[in-house]
């Protein structure tokens, strides 16, 4: 392994998503829960828990794939045509997602809140598992032809492990949006929503345990990179304690202790991703020799610098802004006149 | 239908209907800037009144713009990706500097502009405007870089690839940020902005007038905004004419389509007319050597004309041509709308003259269609290219989506941007009539 442009720049669009995964992924577990809770002020509270910042961290998303396309123009050319119709799907489930968040409490009718709260709620759902379903893809591998160019079908994304993958990602979300909702409640809906966290816990544990047992049985190449690095075998390690931390902290009552280990288990967990992948941007399962590598796959080096430029002006705004507006919204959601 | 045919639908009324929701952040953002910085330089409550009232519209306009505007992103590699694969060195780069410098900012603090209110100081509410009014400028200028590369390439060269493959590849970051046509195009696109802003301000407030609501309200706000648009209309006419020249000699075919200027020679300017493509003429009311003057400045300057270029290079001329016109005599349109307003402010008489109040009403709708039809004269006058001389569009589609998926996700877009499209005039003519009285109401209304 040679630290090299394209390296950085796989590990830099890893942030990126890795960013969106921790991020968004607690507003979209949100989102899974929402029709969970039955009465309007209490599906407001879930929204307004997000209303303030779910914006920004589905840029999280919308920078990785401008990052990709600009890093690793091959890839994105390749991934985002080749899952042609789940990738409309997605933007379909992301498009109503935003509006419904938007549009719910503006109108007073029942029908209109409930048509919104079962498509936010639905639109949340479906972005996680398509987006665990394309993970699972690019980890099983997909058919690609020596153009580099996917030559599979839609049907062909669904096998049994990106599925599985899909419903890891979607328990995933859903407890680490559950941990993050406990943290923005408190009183009787917070004391019924510890009781969710939970569900959702074992849930993911059980999807987690398959999901392992699985790679490690059919996909034995994700762990070629570990095998080559000893020293990287912490990042397992660190996620199987992020893991355990998470029931230890909430057995204590430790709500932000929860939290923090449920973000660093989804850190760990695309880490473990990338290093799997790693030095492999889409593997053709078939025909191994047409796969996408960092390397075939990556812009020039002189577009790679200017980007690294970018992100190093880029990065510390981007970091320091977040943490401001997160650290204003901190606390306990309080409806007010501007609340949605 | 073939796929080319289907996706180039499929861009364009996506980006279509995306480009409703850009130009408003723009321009409303501006206005809310201003709106905002008079409450804190004099104080008084009725600005912050305005303030408020505005920025709920422009978080209703703001989530629309998002939400449809994702899908750009994702589209070229959807359904251009030989198109991806050929420009992604120079082109990806700006569309991730476009996320990396405006949407964090923009979408950042918009939380704090739309949530703020009570949690901040007024000062750091006003820091959060500015962020998000600058976020919304920073937007345009990458993806007017990005388009304007297309249209005007510079800083690049074209590197064969190991699969056979060739691509253009970054020589120059600077060039390619500032190609021949960016500064020009970009200050056309802001000023596009700054005029659908401030003239849906116009629109409302001219309204309140004509309905005797929120009478002190609408007339504070209309002042400020027939401003903005008074200087953004006329800085608009010179913006348009410097690009009208950059294209004149970076892109002589789209110029000769604009004008229906078929032969090499002294050109004329049409006021309006009909080309006929069949037999190479153009009919209509025109000014004889008029676009020579203007391009060249000398009335008998030769203009290239379209017989430069084989029909096979040839935009298609008609459609450029009404469209740009169209465009042009809009622009024209803006402009006296707003200095007769001024004129009418300076008279005493802006709030006695009930017709303008009523021109005002529906202007809203004039900037809207000059930055659609701008766009298409500029995009259908670059064709047969994707990439000015360098890319065929028809070369640029993705090999492995089939017409028919294609065709799936039009209808499945056309739905939902109906039913957004149908929403948002819903919502909005909502905020409208009871935005300023809605404080407190959501609660009692649940």
């Amino acid at each position: 392994m040679n630290f090299d442009w394209q390296t950085l720049w796989f590990v830099l669009v890893g942030i990126l998503f890795m960013g969106y995964a921790l991020l968004d992924g607690f507003d979209l577990g949100v989102g899974a829960l929402h029709l969970l809770v039955k009465t309007d002020t209490e599906r407001r509270i879930f929204i307004n828990s997000i209303g303030p910042i779910w914006d920004g961290n589905e840029v999280w998303l919308v920078t990785g794939g401008g990052a990709l396309f600009a890093a690793f123009p091959e890839a994105y050319a390749t991934v985002f045509s080749g899952f042609y119709l789940a990738f409309m799907l997605l933007l379909v489930a992301l498009i109503f997602r935003a509006v419904a968040i938007e549009f719910r409490s503006k109108q007073p009718m029942k029908w209109w809140r409930q048509f919104w709260d079962v498509s936010f709620s639905v639109s949340s759902i479906v972005s996680s598992l398509l987006i665990g379903i394309a993970m699972g893809n690019l980890v099983w591998g997909i058919p690609l032809g020596a153009d580099h160019e996917y030559a599979g079908t839609f049907l062909g994304l669904l096998k049994p492990y990106p599925l599985l993958l899909g419903f890891t990602t979607l328990a995933l979300f859903t407890m680490h949006g559950s941990i993050f909702i406990v943290l923005k409640t408190e009183g009787a809906l917070q004391k019924k929503l510890k009781g969710w966290v939970k569900n959702t816990m074992i849930f993911f544990i059980l999807c987690y345990v398959i999901t392992t047992l699985a790679t490690l049985i059919f996909i034995p190449r994700m762990l070629t990179t570990l095998q080559q690095q000893p020293f990287l075998f912490i990042v397992p390690v660190f996620n199987v304690l992020a893991i355990a931390n998470i029931p230890r902290n909430i057995s204590r009552g430790r709500g932000w202790g929860a939290f923090l280990s449920s973000c660093a288990t989804l850190f760990f967990l695309m880490a473990l991703l990338g290093i799997g992948l790693y030095p492999n941007m889409v593997f053709s399962n078939p025909a191994p020799e047409n796969s996408l590598t960092i390397y075939n796959a990556a812009s020039s080096v002189a577009t790679l610098k200017i980007m690294s430029l970018m992100a190093a002006i880029g990065l510390p705004l981007i970091l320091s802004y977040t943490v401001s507006i997160y650290w204003v919204f901190r606390g306990k959601v309080k409806l007010d006149s501007h609340s949605y | 239908m073939d796929a080319l045919t289907l996706s180039r639908a499929q861009f364009g009324f996506t980006i279509a209907f995306h480009y409703i929701f850009p130009p408003l952040s723009i321009g409303l953002g501006l206005c809310l800037v201003a709106f905002e910085g008079f409450y804190l330089s004099t104080g008084k409550k009725l600005y912050l009144e305005i303030a408020r009232f505005y920025t709920r519209i422009f978080g209703l306009i703001f989530a629309m713009g998002v939400a449809t505007g994702i899908v750009m992103e994702f589209q070229f590699g959807t359904n251009w990706s030989s198109y991806s694969r050929f420009v992604g060195d120079v082109f990806g780069s700006a569309l991730a500097a476009e996320g990396i410098f405006a949407f964090f900012l923009e979408s950042g603090f918009l939380g704090l502009l739309l949530f703020g209110w009570d949690r901040i100081k007024p000062g750091t509410h006003f820091f959060a405007t500015l962020m998000v009014c600058l976020g919304a400028h920073f937007s345009a200028i990458w993806i007017v870089v990005a388009n304007s590369w297309q249209q005007t390439p510079a800083g690049y060269h074209l590197v064969g690839q190991p699969g056979g493959a060739i691509r253009a590849e970054v020589t120059d970051f600077w060039q390619v940020i500032f190609n021949p046509s960016t500064l020009d195009r970009l200050w056309h696109v802001f000023m596009g902005g700054w005029q659908a802003g401030s003239f849906a301000v116009l629109s409302v407030s001219a309204y309140f007038l004509l309905k005797k609501k929120n009478i002190e309200f609408a007339q504070t706000a209309l002042k400020i905004a027939l401003v903005i648009a008074a200087v953004a209309s006329l800085l608009q006419l010179f913006s348009g004419h410097e690009s009208a020249k950059v294209v004149s000699f970076t892109q002589p075919a789209k110029l000769a389509a604009y004008e229906g200027h078929y032969t090499t020679g002294p050109a004329p300017l049409y006021l309006f007319g009909w080309v006929d493509e069949k037999n190479s003429q153009t009919h209509g009311v025109s000014i004889p050597g008029l676009l020579s003057y203007l391009v060249t400045g000398s009335t008998d300057a030769p203009v290239t004309g379209l017989d430069a270029f084989t029909p096979d290079k040839r935009p298609p001329i008609n459609f450029v041509f009404q469209t740009y016109h169209a465009m042009v005599a809009i622009g024209m349109t803006l402009i006296a709308v707003a200095w007769f307003g001024l004129f009418l402010w300076w008279r005493g008489l802006l709030w006695k003259t009930r017709w303008f109040l009523w021109v005002l009403v529906f202007s809203v709708l004039l900037p809207q269609a000059a930055n659609q039809l701008g766009w298409f004269s500029a995009e259908v006058g670059r064709q047969p290219y994707i990439v000015y001389n360098l890319m065929k569009t028809s070369d640029a589609l993705s090999k492995t989506v089939k017409a028919g998926e294609i065709l799936t996700s039009i209808i499945l877009f056309g739905f939902i941007y109906l039913l957004l499209g149908v929403l948002f005039i819903y919502l909005l003519n909502d905020k409208i009539q009871h935005g300023l009285h809605m404080k407190e109401e959501k609660g009692h209304r649940a």
